[in-house]
């Protein structure tokens, strides 16, 4: 009778093993949208782009991310919906000036992008153009928006992925920007 | 507005399926009828809401609303209106609301055609259906919410996928959810039946409808997808055991066991913890297939839409639905009363064969469809392809297509083996003739010979089936139409399919072995020749969509210099994605295909062209719909009429061999 | 015919078939699993001679070149941090791009070119592969490493 039973108990024994796979199939470590853990704390990576064409202000390479202050890296693009989202934030965050914004147009056409942020204004004090989404490798984007807080030495110390809110703003990117400077 | 509408029905629909969930099935345990009494009418009301949201959302997509997130992101207002509806359930978000509106559509159907079920398995199927809906409704609401609106809205959205932007695949995500979805009354029905401890003849003949229903959309689901992979990724294949696939044949495998088990609860009261296990795994299979690729888990070339974000989400839903369900089983199944006794050799027996090699070779494709994530826990990385399923599912499906045409043959309760075999003869005969006419064709490997006899041998032992039962020739022909007259519709239906399986092999088989492949640079003016057919490249043009530009190459087929067919292949691209598409040229002869696709141009004047000649490929295809036939013919029989049965009235009707 | 009988040439059918199949499922993986490499991974292993496996990473920017015949194409697959040479002879799917993530799957040739049989782009402008971000994950790692010397 109990041979009976465990005949049962079987389906539901291999489905907690197919479970277990999948739980750990989605735990974070797998997870390639990830940047890998490493990059924090670790030089951000070598690279120079050109300015947005029709834009006043200059290009970016790592040697501006290496000047001693504190700066944030945002990507974005212009037909990224969530850009709009946070794009206001950092608009505001550009009138307080306590930390250099620079923009990283990533996978977009310059002319889109300069409409843009001719419509939406221009929060940025750099802005680097990556056409081509190589670049975004190098600092593992695998979505947009993403931004990055880079401290004084050039070090990624934080990658925020998605948009940014009100909350996390807040309560992590400004904080940690003040320790950076303190 | 009218977004928020929908919005507001959604959660209204969630509130809705709260009380669903809930007072039917206490109801039920308490015994207390004005409990059980608003099953029904809570399941059409949840319908309506839901679809109150669907349409608000269809109404967003038609008419370019883009101060809704979901429209931005996946249409464009240059799309033709076709795709501008398709585009509602052509991404995440919008697929999901249509997951659920199916599976409200389901639970009111059974509502309203179920009158006459017993009120508290009336009770307790709704309920369970409804914590389903309950579980995607929350999916929808907290985690995709379609409603999303956008500020300041953009001028423009960003298309739809072109590679969606095709009339195969506009309507191969309803099929295949109706197909999935349509297992749920199954699953509900067996949670009830577990919950109730009780499975009797009538139960199985109220979920062989339901079951029979999803199987056809499914069939239909997988068949047009594959059909749009055929013709719209130019590669001139059908079926490439993509993880996306995989995922949609394995609900099927186990269907079709589902199928075929709960004919032996109907008709001999016997297997009944096999076919409830059955019905819980076909819909967790469903399941599964709806989300894993949607979760991340795995990777596919052909997945639209995925998100690792809401895996989490997802998993744990599979978890509750999944996990809990088997609990119940393993707790409630033993306590079912084991039925009728029958000799290994009868019908009987046959069915469980049938049902132990299709479970077999669905677990074949889990394991292969999993095997990445089994790879990785050792520490490397690969992935099982096409031949790991020719070398697994193919050797475990040839016994099953080998003793197919014995089945119905057989008695219940005893057969006769060897008198079933005599019957036979004609058959192999006809299989003998068919691998004889293979091998004095192509005198090639041996395998597609023998693939070939299998498949005459599974398609006469199918019309002989049939004809023994009208008589055909034995008596007069008035006397044989009113024989096939007065068959039950089952049988017919039954005839259909298996022929269809038949039909649909010898193509997969002709197609995969003798496809003639030839890749080419062609200028104007050049000619090849591939298997016969003389092919004329005459020019190739640009010219302009609503939403793409094409290269439009014209191309002339001719065989012993009479004209067959002009194609025209294209090269599309997106203006919006900046995405290219291929489209390929098919002219079909129902024999074979002969399919253009072309490439880049190589800078110098030249084209690249691929021409493939595809053998009997239209034949899957004829094969798939022959079984949705048969399906539905069946489902038209009068016994099987949704709510035809009823309980009390003889568990085991006279009905004496159909 | 008893009842526990008949269950018993069930359970035992059903136990012969489970065994053949997983016999089966056992000396398929065997025989037909397609190892995934990453450049890098080559560049440090030898991938059984003789054996298709599948190649993932990045077309290197500027690589892609067709050859005279028009039909083949050659062009290299990089992690950033090692690349390799692959040659292919057919139609590329519609979003094979420089810069964009491919997973190819072939043989490596004796001159150390890989001979590509397909060439996998996903539908989705915005795919990585799996295993390609994986790799690009180790090879940042590798890379991490050096530059703090």
């Amino acid at each position: 009778m109990i041979a009976r039973r465990l005949i049962y108990l079987a389906p539901v024994l291999v489905f907690a093993v197919v479970a277990g796979y999948f739980l750990w199939g989605l735990g974070p470590d797998r997870n390639p949208r990830e940047l890998p853990s490493v990059m924090i704390d670790k030089p951000a990576p070598e690279f120079t782009a050109d300015p947005l064409a029709g834009m006043s202000v200059p290009g970016l390479s790592t040697a501006d991310l290496r000047t001693g202050q504190v700066s944030l890296v945002n990507v974005f693009a212009s037909w990224c919906i969530p850009c709009r989202a946070e794009h206001p934030l950092l608009m505001n965050l550009a009138q307080r000036g306590e930390v250099a914004i620079f923009g990283l147009n990533y996978k977009n056409k310059p002319a889109e992008a300069l409409a843009w942020l001719e419509e939406l204004g221009n929060p940025y004090g750099r802005i680097g153009t990556d056409e081509s989404g190589r670049i975004g490798i190098d600092w593992g984007v695998s979505g947009v928006p993403e931004t990055f807080v880079v401290d004084g030495a050039g070090r990624i110390r934080y990658r925020h992925w998605g948009p940014i809110d009100r909350d996390a703003m807040e309560s992590i990117i400004l904080p940690l920007i003040e320790e950076l400077r303190g | 507005m009218i977004p928020e509408i929908g919005h507001f029905a959604l959660i209204l629909a969630l509130a809705v399926a709260l009380v669903q969930g809930s007072l039917p099935i206490l109801g039920a345990a308490r015994g207390k009828q004005a409990w059980m009494a608003t099953a029904a009418p809570t399941a059409v009301l949840q319908l309506v809401l839901v679809l109150t949201a669907f349409l608000a959302l269809m109404h967003a997509y038609a008419t370019s609303d883009f101060t809704v997130a979901n429209v931005v992101l996946n249409s464009n207002s240059a799309m033709p209106m076709l795709y501008k509806i398709s585009a509602t359930w052509g991404n995440h978000e919008g697929s999901m609301l249509m997951w659920v509106l199916i599976l409200a559509a389901f639970g009111a159907a059974v509502a309203l055609f179920g009158a006459n079920l017993p009120a508290p398995l009336r009770a307790r199927v709704l309920s369970v259906q409804a914590w389903i809906a309950i579980g995607f409704l929350a999916f929808s609401l907290f985690t995709s919410n379609p409603f999303e609106r956008v500020f300041p809205p953009p001028l423009d959205g960003n298309d739809l996928n072109p590679l969606l932007q095709d009339p195969g695949l506009a309507f191969h995500p309803p099929m295949l959810y109706m197909g999935y979805v349509g297992f749920s009354i199954a699953f509900s029905f067996a949670i009830a039946a577990l919950i109730e401890g009780r499975v009797d003849a009538a139960w199985a003949r109220w979920v062989r409808p339901w079951t029979l229903a999803a199987w056809c959309f499914l069939t239909a689901g997988i068949a047009l997808g594959s059909w749009w992979a055929y013709y719209e990724l130019g590669w001139g294949g059908w079926w490439f055991w993509d993880p996306v696939e995989n995922v949609s044949f394995m609900p099927w495998l186990m269907g079709t066991a589902l199928l075929h088990s709960a004919i032996v609860v109907e008709k001999r009261d016997a297997l009944k913890s096999w076919t409830v296990l059955l019905a819980i795994l076909t819909f967790s299979l469903s399941l599964i297939g709806t989300f894993i690729v949607r979760s991340g888990l795995l990777t596919s070339v052909h997945a639209f839409a995925t998100d690792p974000e809401r895996g989490l989400f997802i998993l744990a839903l599979l978890f509750v639905t999944i996990g809990g369900s088997l609990i119940l089983y393993a707790v409630r199944a033993p306590a079912l009363k084991p039925g009728g006794l029958f000799a290994p050799v009868s019908r009987e027996g046959g069915l469980i064969i049938n049902n132990l090699l299709l479970t077999v070779a669905c677990a074949t494709v889990f394991l292969g469809t999993m095997y990445p994530l089994i790879a990785e826990t050792f520490g490397y990385k690969a992935t099982v392809g096409a031949p790991f399923y020719t070398a697994t599912f193919v050797p475990i499906m040839t016994p099953l297509i080998v003793l197919m045409p014995l089945g119905p043959f057989l008695s219940w309760k005893r057969a006769d083996l060897a008198g079933v075999v005599g019957r036979l003869k004609f058959a192999l005969l006809a299989s003998v003739a068919a691998a004889a006419l293979t091998l004095y064709l192509q005198r090639g490997p041996v395998i597609p010979v023998l693939a070939m006899g299998l498949a005459a041998w599974l398609f006469a032992g199918a019309v002989i089936e049939w004809t023994g039962r009208v008589k055909l020739f034995r008596t007069s022909p008035a006397e044989s139409l009113r024989r096939a007259l007065g068959l039950p519709r089952s049988a017919h239906g039954m005839t259909l399919a298996h022929a269809g399986m038949a039909v649909a092999i010898a193509g997969m088989v002709a197609s995969s072995t003798w496809k003639v492949e030839e890749i080419l640079i062609m200028r104007p003016g050049d000619t090849t020749t591939v298997a016969g057919y003389d092919y004329r490249l005459e020019k190739v043009e640009r010219l302009q969509g609503p939403n793409y530009l094409s290269d439009t190459a014209t191309i002339t087929v001719t065989r012993d210099g009479k004209p067959v067919a002009t194609q025209r292949p294209e090269k599309r691209s997106y203006f919006v994605q900046n995405m290219p598409t291929t489209e390929a040229a098919i002219h079909t002869t129902f024999l074979a295909d002969l399919y253009t696709a072309i490439g880049d141009p190589d800078g110098k004047g030249g084209q690249t062209v691929r021409i493939f000649y595809e053998p009997l490929v239209p034949w899957i295809w004829i094969g798939c719909l022959m079984m949705m036939l048969g399906g539905a013919v069946s489902l038209s029989d009068r016994r099987l009429r949704v709510g035809a049965p009823k309980r009390k009235s003889g568990a085991v009707p006279a009905a004496a061999r159909a | 015919m008893t009842r526990k009988r008949r269950r018993m040439i069930f359970v035992l059918t059903g136990m012969v078939l489970l065994s053949a199949a997983v016999g089966l499922v056992l000396v398929a993986f065997e025989e037909s699993v397609t190892f995934f490499y990453s450049p890098s991974e080559l560049a440090a292993e030898t991938p059984p001679l003789g054996r298709a496996f599948r190649l993932g990473g990045l077309v290197e920017e500027k690589s892609v070149k067709k050859l005279e015949d028009g039909l083949t194409v050659e062009f290299r697959i990089t992690d950033l941090a090692e690349s390799v040479a692959v040659r292919y002879r057919g139609i590329l799917p519609d979003l094979f791009r420089e810069g964009q993530g491919v997973i190819t799957e072939g043989k490596l040739g004796a001159d150390g070119v890989f001979a590509a049989q397909e060439v996998l782009a996903k539908h989705d402008e915005t795919y990585m592969p799996r295993e390609v971000a994986d790799a690009l994950k180790e090879a940042g790692q590798w890379r991490g490493g050096e530059a703090k010397e």
